[in-house]
């Protein structure tokens, strides 16, 4: 029990006095973490639309599959993207590994499956909602796309914060592939398991806080960005 | 080149094996309202549908007096159960404005227009999800009527709302028929149809059967069907 408060007192000293180490990790986890969650985005949303509006041949198969790669496990994950980007893998050339961008790309592989089906959901209802609208105001598949998206967009935000949820916890796929190199590719999950591992259990529970805090903070902060409705107006 | 006429020969529609409408053969043209009536499930919904082209036809053919391409983009339908899209009254109203590339200050221009007609300027910029069944209705008509269709399909625009807002809908209506637009529009309230319509079909069992000018009509159907109609029988 010491260790909790110990671990809470550390989190309070080390953001109170912007420990440049926490200051540069908790930067780093943002950028890897945001920058996969965009990209993630820019996959999964017009995936979902996508799956919402159109009929094909393998629909079924491919909504089918993406819940259940939503349970992917991240250390798989990050042990394929590991192969592909070695040296010797088909990518080695780019030499990407144990870099942010291996990071980033593992944390897209694991987030759009899990974005694109909660999004999904969210736009099938919205376009059993405006199905008979938009096909007789005879739209194109693009039109329908976008209004979707867009009249969508707070539904979507909520499959995004759950992206981002998943991405900023994430710790087996980007320490397989990141390799959680000091001032290069730590960030707050990699150093919470190294001081774990060397007992400083006061440390790793103050960096806890500290992404306890980053993650609640950046939800709250998504959520009054993408407010569309202010006391009733839009 | 004109819109109409609109011909249908032997239009069918059929789901799960059974025949909704059809087969219809029927010529509009001219201008007025329709009124399309029948009882419950007789086929009108399905009938509208069918002539605007929005579901696809089992045998038959429904044709415009222009491509179809054409002739989709000239008319529009208004749903008896209005769908409000997550926008505000506004963006709702300048939607289709947007479909065709209207800039987006422009199309909200036009809308406003359209809004202070139906009465809802107040509510311009609030979400149209709030709105209530009458002031969806108007919405709605506003958003059909804004890229000035020469066809408007309307299924039971008056359906469960108060007198007041009937009066308002019928008021619209009738603005729009004296602007030009040709009216198509379902209901099972026979006053409405007296007072609003110049042209009757009558639908029962799936079928079309009449189809004449709304005084001959209600001065002496040629039908039993008509006539047990007029009367208030049930219709099966």
């Amino acid at each position: 029990m010491s260790e909790l408060w110990e671990g809470i007192a550390q989190a309070f000293w080390l953001v109170v006095t912007l420990d440049s180490d926490l200051v540069e990790i908790t930067l780093r986890s943002l950028r890897v973490t945001l920058t996969a969650l965009v990209v993630a985005s820019l996959i999964a949303l017009p995936l979902a639309a996508v799956l919402a509006v159109r009929r094909f041949r393998l629909r079924r198969a491919t909504i089918a599959v993406l819940n259940a790669l939503m349970g992917l496990p991240p250390v798989v994950v990050g042990l394929v993207v590991y192969i592909l980007l070695s040296r010797s893998g088909p990518f080695g050339v780019f030499g990407l590994l144990f870099t942010p961008t291996a990071m980033i790309i593992a944390q897209v592989i694991i987030i759009v499956p899990l974005i694109a089906s909660i999004a999904h959901q969210s736009l099938r209802e919205l376009w059993s909602d405006y199905h008979d609208l938009l096909i007789s105001l005879h739209t194109t598949q693009a039109q329908r796309i976008k209004t979707l998206l867009w009249d969508g967009r707070r539904a979507l935000l909520t499959a995004a914060l759950a992206g981002f949820g998943r991405a900023i916890g994430e710790v087996g796929a980007i320490m397989v592939v990141g390799g959680n190199i000091d001032h290069h590719t730590r960030v707050l999950t990699t150093a919470i398991a190294l001081e774990t591992g060397k007992g400083a259990f006061a440390l790793a529970l103050g960096l806890g806080f500290v992404l306890i805090g980053l993650a609640v903070a950046v939800n709250l902060c998504i959520h009054w960005l993408g407010q569309t409705e202010r006391t009733g107006r839009w | 080149m004109t819109l109409l006429p609109l011909i249908a020969k032997g239009a069918t529609l059929r789901r799960r094996g059974k025949v909704l409408i059809g087969p219809v053969d029927l010529r509009l043209e001219g201008q007025g309202i329709t009124a399309v009536i029948g009882p419950n499930g007789a086929g009108k919904t399905s009938l509208l549908k069918m002539l605007h082209g929005i579901v696809r036809l089992n045998g038959g053919s429904v044709t415009w007096n222009c491509p179809m391409a054409e002739a989709q983009e000239r008319q529009a339908f208004v749903f008896q159960q209005p769908v409000m899209m997550r926008r505000s009254v506004l963006d709702n109203v300048a939607y289709p404005l947007r479909l065709i590339g209207v800039s987006r200050g422009e199309a909200r221009a036009r809308a406003m227009d359209w809004v202070e007609r139906i009465g809802l300027s107040a509510a311009a910029e609030r979400s149209a999800t709030v709105l209530s069944g009458g002031e969806r209705q108007k919405l709605a008509l506003a958003r059909a009527l804004i890229r000035k269709p020469e066809v408007l399909f309307l299924d039971e625009p008056c359906a469960s709302l108060d007198g007041r807002a009937t009066r308002e809908i019928e008021a619209l209506l009738q603005e729009a028929a004296a602007d030009g637009t040709r009216l198509v529009m379902s209901t099972h309230n026979l006053g409405q149809a007296t007072r609003l319509a110049t042209e009757i079909i009558l639908v029962a069992r799936g079928q079309i059967q009449e189809h004449q000018p709304a005084a001959a009509f209600f001065a002496g159907p040629n039908t039993d069907e008509g006539r047990a109609f007029l009367r208030g029988d049930i219709i099966e």
